[in-house]
Parts: C-alpha cells; structure tokens; sequence
C-alpha cells in the first residue's frame, strides 16, 4: 500500500489568491465577508456574501479554452495553475505521466439560468452559444481543467454537497494507495453568484446580521443565526511518496487517513451518529491514536443544529482530551464544495507555521461547544496532526486526517 | 444600412468576439481559418450574426458560407429583404 503525500497547493479564495495572503488573513484574523446590495436588491434574506473577484484569463487562455468556464472553473483553473507550480510540475511532466483530476463541484448555476433564458425568449437553442452544455454541467470542473492542462489519469467530478472537496482528497488518497494512480490533482470549486445561493437563502439557512458583515459567521457561539455563503476554489497534489522521492519533491505532508458516511436520516438535518462514525474512521484509518491529534478543523458553518450537533460528535469521539476545535468559515463563510479542500490547506499553513487561528465570534458558547476547546483568539501551537471535517446535505460525511512531513 | 457600413460593423463584432486582429479580416479570407473556428465555435458565429443583425443563418448554409465576403453578401441581402 502507497503512502500518499501532499506535494502542491494552490488556492483562490476570499482569504486571498496565494498561500502567503491566506497564511496572513488566517495569522491576522482577517474576515472574507461582506453586505452585497445587488443581492438585497433580489430580494434575499440576506444579503451577505464572500468578497471575491472573478479572474480575468484573457491574457493567459485563449478564446477556445475560456469560453467553456463558468465561474468556478476559472477559479478552480488558478488555484490548479499555482498548485501545479508550487509541486514543481511543468507540462513536460503531465504530457509524460497519467496524471489524475478528481475535483468536488456541486453546481453550476449562472450558465443553466442564461441558457433558459435565452431559449425561453427566443425560442432558438443555437443562441444559447457553444460554451452553454459544457458550462452547465456539474462536470464543467473536470472538464476544463482536464483539457487545460492535459490529464490522462482519472477524469471526475465528486458531487457531495459540502463535502465534496473533501471526498475528492479522501478518493485521491484511495487511488493512490491502491497503486491506480501515482499522482491526482485533487479539489473543490464552488460559485459565487446570487443565482447559486437565491434557493439557500430561501430555506432561512443563511445569517441574517447584516448590519455587521464580519460578525456574521459564528460556528459555535451561542447566538449564531445561520451561515454566510462563499466559495472560490482550492487544489492539492497528491502523489505516492515513491513519486514524490523520485521528483525530489517538496513534501507538505501525508494523508493518513479517511472517514466517510452517510447519516441515512434527514436531508438537510445533521445527525450526530453519522459524523461520529466518519470520525471514528478516519482515525482507524489512519492507524493513530486520538490523542496524536493536535487540531481539529471543524465543518462548522454557524447553523444551530449542524454546530450543535457536530459539536456532539466531536465530544463523542475526543471525550475530555482537549484538543483544539476551530472552524476557519468564521473568517470564509461556508466555501460550500470547496469548503473540504481549502480547509486542507487552511490547517496546513496553520501546521506549517505553528498556529492556530482563531475561532472568530466565538464570545459565548452553548451547552454542546462549552465541552470542547474553541480558541476565541490565535493561539501559537506547534503540531503534527490535524483532522479536517466536512458535511454535506442529505448526511454525506467525510473525514481526512493529514500529518505534518 | 450601406453594406460598407454593414461590412464594418460585422467586422469589429468579429473582431470582439473572437479576438483577432480586425485588419485580418478581409473579403476573400476564409471564415474559419481567419478566426481559428471549430465546429463548436461556428455555432458561436451563428449567433453573433443572429444576435447583432437579426439575421439567421441556417445549418445548411453555414456550409456555403466560406469567405467574409460570401458572409457580408449574405447579410445584406437577407437584411434588405
């Protein structure tokens, strides 16, 4: 069984557009949130949102090649971009390899929404253009990058909900260990437009503290009123360690292990067996002791029960051994299909460079978050373990335990 | 509209859209050399002329439409019908 390694991230988020900006927001305890006014405008609940810039690729991608990303493909094109720059590969090397892509996505709304506007007004499908289907797809992540930057590995989209970015890593992980694969591109991309998020904000899913946009987002404080939408994209490179050997390669760390479930229970209610039992995997999985665990990089988004109760699992696993539980969606919002890989990476700097950040609005805990320990400020620790969790509507767990090489 | 203004107005459309040179279209040019088009890209070329002249141009006639110029002649006369 391969050993599998972290050798490349890249990321674009509302934290920043290079892993020292992100380093810096999460050291500084920086919010990524604002009040979007088009979105009061649409007649939302709320109207808070993550600060983010579409990147303009004129410059960088011809005609032929950009007119089938949608937003989140752009995104998840510069982080992939960067990703592959800072493990070291050029083109040279993905022509000569197979190399794999497995990437979370969940949706791909604004191109749906335009091309059925266009045939409903016009009533001429040739008018929804070229780039529409492959645009529309849930697939449009994997397709684009595939043909980017010319993978020949394993070629799929993971659709988890929130946790998609996170069983992408987790399948990669798999692939590699079993020997199918020597190195797979691994992500999660998520849009942020009104379109994507208009039917969550219909749910009352979303926090409504408008009046103070970087006070929004809460996981486990006790006057938490919903999450606080956001997204962009995040990649690693994982690859066997034999290939990481061979390429010389910069190693981050190593993924130890998996945990996944399914709560098999309500659609948008979590349940507290579920992520108890992904937890519990993960950590066989990765064949070390719970308390070898120095951080716990929590899926939190700031909703009342799914904190509450992850809050529980978390309990249910750790017991008294006080191990630090932070949700970095209080500086991003809930990055959605993206949230499992970037917070890979958010826990990695955090390892890399001896902190944790902090829980921000934290001021009050409720019964449940009062067992665990939730740094309300940054706290300087140096550790070798972390645990990362994501969770995703219709009880979809996934749990990845990575450690410091 | 004059067809030397019809000519100019297609051409900077062109131009925009698929991000060449306007200097290098010219009336004996071939559409879809010129403007590095594909079979998906020509669908794209349909809906510009569509789109900004209120011309449609068919599957069938796409085909025979293989230089700029055969293109302005077709626009104009479907323009001025």
């Amino acid at each position: 069984m391969n050993r599998v390694v972290i050798t490349g991230m890249g990321i674009y988020s509302c934290l920043g557009k290079t892993l020292d900006e992100v380093r810096d927001s999460l050291y500084n305890g920086k919010s990524g949130i604002i009040f979007d006014q088009e979105r009061k405008d649409m007649g939302f609940r709320s109207a808070l949102t993550a600060k983010m810039e579409e990147p303009d690729l004129k410059a960088e991608l011809p005609r032929n090649q950009r007119v089938y990303m949608p937003e989140q493909a752009k995104y998840a094109y510069c982080a992939t971009r960067d990703a592959l720059k800072d493990a070291g590969l050029d083109q040279d090397y993905l022509n000569t390899h197979d190399v794999g892509l497995l990437y979370g996505n969940d949706s791909s709304t604004v191109p749906v929404v335009k091309a059925v506007d266009i045939m409903r007004e016009k009533k001429d499908t040739t008018l929804c253009g070229s780039g529409a289907i492959f645009q529309s797809m849930n697939s449009t992540i994997t397709m684009n990058l595939g043909c980017i930057f010319k993978l020949r590995g394993i070629n799929l989209t993971v659709s988890g909900a929130c946790a998609s970015g996170s069983h992408a890593i987790g399948l990669g992980a798999l692939l590699i260990r079993d020997g199918l694969q020597e190195m797979v591109v691994c992500g999660g991309a998520q849009e942020v437009n009104p379109y994507a998020v208009g039917s969550f904000d219909g749910i009352a899913a979303f926090s409504t503290r408008e009046n103070d946009p970087t006070k929004a987002s809460r996981p486990f404080d006790r006057d938490r009123d919903g999450l606080v939408p956001s997204g962009g994209a995040a990649t690693v490179i994982i690859e066997s360690y034999e290939s990481a050997l061979r390429r010389g390669a910069k190693i981050y760390g190593e993924v130890l292990g998996y945990g996944f479930s399914g709560n098999g229970d309500h659609i948008s209610i979590p349940n507290v067996e579920g992520p108890s039992h992904s937890l519990e995997m993960a950590i066989r999985n990765a064949g070390i002791s719970k308390e070898e665990i120095g951080y716990v990089n929590a899926h939190a988004t700031s909703t009342h029960v799914g904190d509450a109760n992850e809050a529980k699992a978390i309990y249910n696993v750790f017991g008294d051994q006080r191990v630090e539980v932070t949700s970095t969606k209080s500086q991003t919002g809930h990055e959605m299909w993206m949230a499992g890989a970037s917070e890979v990476i958010y826990s990695m700097l955090m390892m890399k460079n001896d902190f944790i950040a902090a829980n921000l609005n934290f001021e009050n805990p409720d019964e449940d978050s009062a067992k665990l320990l939730i740094p309300d400020h940054r706290v300087s620790k140096h550790f070798d373990i972390f645990l990362s969790n994501s969770f995703g509507f219709g009880g979809t767990n996934s749990t990845l335990i990575v450690k410091n090489i | 509209m004059e067809k030397t203004e019809l000519i100019e107005k297609i051409n900077s459309a062109l131009a925009e859209e698929f991000e060449v040179e306007e200097s290098i279209i010219k009336p004996e040019a071939p559409i879809k050399e010129t403007l590095q088009l594909d079979s998906l890209s020509l669908v794209d070329l349909v809906a510009l002329i569509e789109n900004n002249f209120g011309v449609k141009i068919k599957g069938t006639e796409v085909s025979q439409i293989q230089t700029f110029g055969a293109l302005y002649d077709f626009v104009y006369d479907r323009m001025a019908k």
